[in-house]
């Protein structure tokens, strides 16, 4: 039963191996998937590009249903794995940032890891920034960032719990809102194709609609 | 810009990114994750510059006790994999080259100010909400965290006002 790792079935080195294998195929599917062009990844904002809705909630909704399954029939713990204990006001002032350093820099941190790896030279600068960016977190932790980074710890909080619904409810009514928007980010992003100039479709890798 | 760019299917793609999660939590009980890699590098890259005070730092200190080097973690050896993964999957689309990737309206010295700056404000903003887009959202979006919905409500949500305060970035504007 999982996860391996924390009940120590498998040990540190080999642990490590498989994070490396991991890292492997996530760089892979960022990359074929198109995240390492900046101009798709801002896309979402504007509705040009659907792409990162599609494939980013895709991705959730899998792992989400996928896991809700494995626990259920009792081969994973979710309890045992990383899960991440609530701080709802730094995390969503840290948020509200990143979505300021997203639209200003137009990647994520593992985005921009893949594209800079693939010769994207706004990502190699990007990164010199998300380094300054903690750098400057550290040096001025205990003068500006302690306090609120402790703040509104909700300890280990599950969403559905948290709502007072089943976590088999709650997942499916995310399905629900997935499909909707899907469908609505791709009226959205045919409305653009449909007067793109060719460049910009290449560049994109897109088509125009049917 | 004359060859189009060939991506795979997004669901395809979103499907098979969900069964990477499944397996790194089944395997290591990690969540997919870029920002805490990131802090790693920097927490040695501080210790190997000035030893004392990241042993005195509040922040980092408690990081470096173990006395195990800060770089022998998960998360950074997955980030060495995503090297070799986007350098593979590049390669294989014909689309290894160096280049500025940008809006066409908007000058590479520009475009690359602003990466930095945007860059720096996801230094701080991933240590101060705990994780980015792939460590906090879409990890924490597939075990049900309430701390992944708060990310994506801030990124994402936040993300779509920024962008229109910021259009200029983007859209070419008609003058």
């Amino acid at each position: 039963m999982g996860p391996l790792y924390p009940q120590e079935i498998i040990n540190s080195e080999f642990n490590i191996l498989i994070g490396f294998f991991i890292g492997i195929g996530f760089g892979w599917l960022l990359e074929a998937s198109g995240f390492t062009n900046t101009r798709k990844l801002a896309g979402v904002f504007y509705g040009y590009d659907a792409t990162v809705i599609k494939v980013f909630f895709t991705a959730a909704m899998t792992a989400a249903i996928g896991l809700l399954i494995l626990h259920y029939i009792g081969w994973i713990d979710v309890e045992l794995t990383f899960y991440p204990k609530t701080f709802w006001i730094p995390t969503l002032i840290g948020g509200a940032i990143m979505g300021l350093g997203f639209i200003i820099g137009g990647f994520c941190p593992g985005t921009s890891l893949c594209a800079a790896s693939t010769g994207k030279i706004d990502a190699i600068v990007f990164i010199a920034g998300v380094f300054l960016g903690i750098f400057g977190f550290i040096f001025t932790y205990d003068l500006l960032f302690e306090g609120l980074r402790k703040s509104g710890n909700m300890g280990r909080t599950d969403i559905a719990q948290w709502l007072g619904i089943k976590d088999g409810i709650f997942i499916f009514i995310m399905v629900v809102i997935t499909l909707v928007s899907f469908y609505v980010f791709q009226k959205w992003q045919d409305s653009h194709t449909k007067k793109m100039s060719e460049s910009d479709l290449n560049d994109l890798g897109l088509n125009k609609p049917e | 810009m004359n060859k189009k760019n060939k991506y795979i299917n997004p669901y395809l793609g979103g499907f098979l990114l969900g069964l990477l999660i499944i397996i790194a939590l089944y395997f290591s009980g990690e969540g997919l994750g870029s920002s805490g890699g990131f802090r790693d590098v920097t927490v040695a890259a501080t210790n190997f510059v000035a030893h004392n005070y990241a042993h005195e730092n509040t922040y980092i200190g408690p990081r470096l006790e173990t006395g195990e080097s800060p770089l022998k973690t998960w998360l950074v050896f997955e980030l060495l994999g995503m090297i070799f993964g986007a350098i593979l999957s590049a390669a294989l689309f014909n689309r290894l080259k160096f280049s500025v990737g940008k809006a066409p309206h908007i000058t590479n010295k520009k475009r690359l100010w602003l990466a930095l700056i945007g860059g720096a404000l996801w230094g701080i903003g991933t240590q101060l909400g705990r994780g980015c887009t792939s460590g906090l959202v879409l990890s924490g979006m597939a075990v049900n965290s309430l701390s992944g919905y708060i990310g994506l409500i801030g990124i994402f949500g936040f993300g779509f006002i920024f962008a229109f305060i910021f259009k200029s970035i983007w859209i070419k504007t008609k003058n």
